[in-house]
């Protein structure tokens, strides 16, 4: 069943288009990772489904229902995090936890005491004296505490520390045994790769790609930086590897997840000096989907590869 | 000084001066604008020596010594125009001076260092007083720059009466209060740790000095040596021409500046003298909910504001027994206010203190309303409207709030005049009289509302253009009495509309239509609301 769709969704600030023709469908109990670079149109995408924003043109909808005229009957069910979170200066972090889990009209904070230990947060303390990252704390507990059949996360972790991050991925998780939706906006593929079912990944307000992350596993291979004695023979035809890039005495390549072991296998014959391996960066991702879509398009123009 | 400390002032000072490369200039601009305009309008009013004895005579009284400061060069034979220009502008005009140096003192120190951007500009190799020195000497040119462009403006009007040396005295005493209060700005920015209370501070030192001269002027000289307000008002400009008021009010400013410089020094960047104290860490059941919200933001400055116009009104109402002792003995205050008969001259006087109150009541009204820009500015109204809080409800918290600030302000401030009125008055009146004499201006307050609503719902980047129009009904009810404007220039706010209680028979209609438009500008205002996009 879908829980959050929006169809052909353009949204314009004057004349510049955030938004164009936007869709993305996150099923019930999914969790639905949005990615894109900084600019790319994610926060503008939430906020309309959240009705904070008009629509252009093109529609969004939650439970069914329209995000704009029926924004108050569906924030009843939905949990919001904000990209960038501003609070009220002078109250406290647990004052207002209290105001907006209240005023989502839902039920009593279950897991308050549980979400403030477990995030470490000083609820006695003026939200002025706050970091990004308590703030983001506070945004979090407010979230996490209701009791919601939507998450609407835009990029939750960032300001985050690394232990707070695993924090709040085995909440993601928990949400998602229990049948909860979530649609989460980021700009790290690894966190991404963690939690969710599905992508989309976005780029100056166009989806470039969706899908389940099976899909896209090709997508998310593992980069391979190598360096051996003897050079590596026939490279660009071993089963697996894609975007051979020289760097300097050695060579980076992006390997199929499949693949690994035996492209290891194969270059290990070279006598390596040196291997390193670390997930594609967004970057690298955007530069394969031109690679592809330049190849399918035939024109073939640019590109570093 | 060690060299350290400063490094990089220079750059600090050219980049302020481009941040603000509209706002100084405007700011200027106005002030010249202002004087020069009434200064040509009083010379043209009172041309013969005769007009401006007259004139001089009837501002002699307590209720204008209070309001304006103490007249001088009575019994010259030649009464100058400036004198009267002086008396009549000068401390009004030394207040804005003073309030414009408040906020861009605070805007360039504590706001900037709120928001994390002081830190950005320490990292590089900036001293560690550059910040606040570059603002103080850009302040400092500002203040000067004022006193010389206004002298020297006043002079070339060719105004008899109003010579250089005494163009230039008033220019300078202007220039002054600037800097005394950039200074008193400048310290406080060090002591709070956070813009909005720095602000808070600094306006009270500003109303203090204000109350301190009243009560100084009314009854007890010694106590105005306390209020640099009541300093630059011992130049005696265009008269007696004194340059020691503006010696002794640059000196202190210079003073309070170093002060600053040396807290500044000391302490940590991001925090203050005054510590932040710790709150409770569950909400109470008063806070949860959107109007719960609206009105914990406003407490403080609701609070404040409160106090402010009761006490406002017992100042005013304090002056009830010397006005009558005084009407009694001049003929009347035919400028002031127009003799009706069967009703007392103090009768006649509250109109006019009312329409003041009024205004003056305006302010804490829109700034309760406004709030919702600044909320939606920095963000915060996302947190509402995302959760099951409608725009309506929203907007309703706001309306609400302001109501009751409107609906308080005026209780407050009749309740200070009456009941202090009724003390020092042989004759008292009816309490319930001074209470329908202030609200009456209740449907004139709900048209303001309705006005900052229409505003903000289509055109929100506008809507500070509301404080514009309560500035020139203020200007208007001040300047009203003297230049006896024409019906229609009276008639252009909604304060013209408002029955004169207790000398008026009640004006129903006027009053019901301005309600009625005030809740049509409203409902408009939320449609617009309703159909735009939320953020900056
Ligand atoms: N209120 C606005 N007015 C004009 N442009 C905007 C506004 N909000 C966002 N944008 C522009 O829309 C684009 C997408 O922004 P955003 O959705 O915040 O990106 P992301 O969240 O992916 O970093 C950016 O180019 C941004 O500058
Ligand atoms: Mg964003």
């Amino acid at each position: 069943m879908t829980v959050l769709r929006t169809v052909d969704l353009t949204k314009k600030f004057g004349d510049f288009a955030a938004l164009d023709k936007v869709n993305i469908e996150v099923g019930e109990g999914e969790v639905y990772g949005f990615i894109g670079p900084n600019g790319s149109g994610k926060s503008t995408t939430l906020r309309v489904l959240l009705g904070i924003l008009k629509a252009t043109e093109g529609r969004a909808e939650i439970f069914g229902k329209d995000s704009w005229k029926d924004a108050v009957e569906i924030h009843k069910r939905v949990a919001y995090v904000p990209g960038e979170v501003s609070l009220w200066p002078n109250l406290t972090g647990g004052e207002v936890i209290d105001l907006l889990v209240k005023l989502r009209g839902g039920n009593s904070s279950h897991r308050r005491e549980e979400l403030i230990q477990k995030f470490d947060l000083d609820p006695s303390k003026k939200c002025r004296t706050y970091s990004k990252g308590n703030r983001q704390k506070v945004a979090l507990i407010a979230a996490l505490s209701s009791d919601v059949d939507l998450y609407i996360l835009d990029e939750p972790t960032s300001g985050l520390d690394p232990l707070m991050e695993r924090t709040f991925q085995e909440y993601i998780i928990e949400e998602k045994k229990q049948g909860k939706s979530i649609l989460l906006s980021s700009h790290i593929l690894s966190e991404v790769e963690k939690l969710c079912d599905k992508v989309a990944i976005i780029r100056e307000g166009k989806i470039i790609e969706t899908g389940s992350l099976k899909d896209l596993r090709h997508l998310t291979g593992t980069i391979l930086l190598v360096e051996t004695k003897k050079p590596i023979l026939d490279l660009a035809n071993v089963r697996g590897v894609s975007g051979i890039q020289p760097k300097g005495n050695a060579v980076s390549f992006q390997v199929d997840s499949g693949e690994v072991a035996y492209v290891i296998s194969y270059i290990s014959q070279f006598e390596i000096v040196r291997i390193e391996s670390s997930p594609p960066t967004l970057e690298q991702l955007f530069m394969r989907h031109y690679e592809v879509s330049d190849k399918t398009s035939g024109i073939g123009a640019g590109g570093e590869a | 000084m060690n060299r350290h400390l400063i490094e990089g002032t220079g750059t600090l000072i050219r980049f302020i001066l481009r941040r603000d490369r509209l706002r100084l200039p405007i700011w200027i601009a106005s002030f010249i604008a202002i004087s020069v305009i009434v200064a040509i309008a009083f010379a043209g009013l009172y041309q013969t020596n005769a007009e401006r004895i007259a004139i001089a005579e009837t501002m002699q009284n307590p209720a204008v010594i209070a309001m304006l400061g103490p007249g001088y060069g009575y019994g010259l034979e030649n009464y100058p125009i400036g004198a009267i220009t002086a008396h009549e502008m000068l401390l009004m005009t030394a207040i804005v001076v003073g309030l414009m140096n408040i906020l861009l003192m605070i805007r360039h120190t504590r706001t900037d260092e709120e928001d994390g951007r002081i830190e950005m500009v320490r990292s590089l190799p900036v001293g560690r007083l550059s910040n606040l020195l570059s603002v103080l000497v850009v302040l400092t040119g500002v203040n000067v720059l004022l006193a010389l462009l206004l002298g020297f403006s006043l002079t070339v009007l060719g105004i008899e009466g109003m010579g250089l040396e005494g163009s230039l005295l008033y220019g300078s005493a202007l220039g002054a209060s600037g800097m005394i209060f950039a200074g008193v700005a400048a310290i406080s920015a060090q002591l709070s740790s956070n813009a909005r209370s720095t602000l808070g501070f600094a306006f009270t030192v500003l109303l203090a000095a204000y109350i301190i001269r009243v009560i100084g002027d009314l009854r007890n000289e010694a106590l105005s040596w306390f209020s640099p307000l009541s300093w630059v008002l011992r130049t005696e400009v265009y008269v007696n021409n004194y340059w020691w008021p503006i010696l002794l009010t640059v000196s202190v400013a210079l003073v309070l500046m170093g002060i600053a410089l040396y807290l500044n020094s000391i302490r940590d960047l991001g925090s203050g003298f005054i510590p932040s104290r710790s709150g409770k860490d569950k909400a109470s059941k008063t806070l949860l909910s959107s109007f719960g919200l609206v009105f914990r933001l406003q407490r403080t400055g609701f609070i404040i504001w409160g106090i402010g116009l009761l006490v406002i009104g017992v100042i005013y109402g304090s002056l009830f027994g010397e006005l009558e002792t005084y009407f009694d003995e001049i003929d009347l205050m035919q400028q002031m206010v127009i003799l009706v008969e069967g009703f007392s001259l103090t009768e006649q006087f509250i109109p006019l203190l009312m329409s003041i109150i009024a205004i003056l009541s305006t302010i804490p009204v829109l700034m309760s309303i406004l709030k919702i820009k600044t909320e939606e500015k920095n963000d915060r109204l996302e947190h509402l409207i995302s959760r099951a809080v409608s725009r309506n409800r929203l907007m309703g918290s706001y309306l609400a709030m302001s109501i009751l600030t409107g609906f308080v302000m005026l209780t407050l401030s009749s309740i200070g005049l009456g009941v202090m009125g009724n003390i020092v008055m042989e004759e008292s009146l009816s309490l319930g009289t001074y209470y329908s004499s202030a609200m009456v201006y209740f449907p004139a307050i709900l048209m303001m509302i309705g006005i900052a609503v229409l505003l903000f719902g289509w055109a929100a980047k506008w809507t500070g253009l509301v404080w514009l129009y309560l500035a020139s009904a203020f200007f208007i009810v001040y300047m009203g009495s003297l230049f006896q404007f024409e019906d229609w220039v009276e008639k252009l706010t909604p304060f013209g509309y408002v029955t004169r209680i207790p000398i008026e028979e009640m004006d129903y209609w006027s009053a019901a239509i301005m309600v009625v438009l005030a809740i049509g500008f409203i409902a408009i205002g939320m449609i617009g609301f309703n159909r735009r996009d939320i953020g900056k």
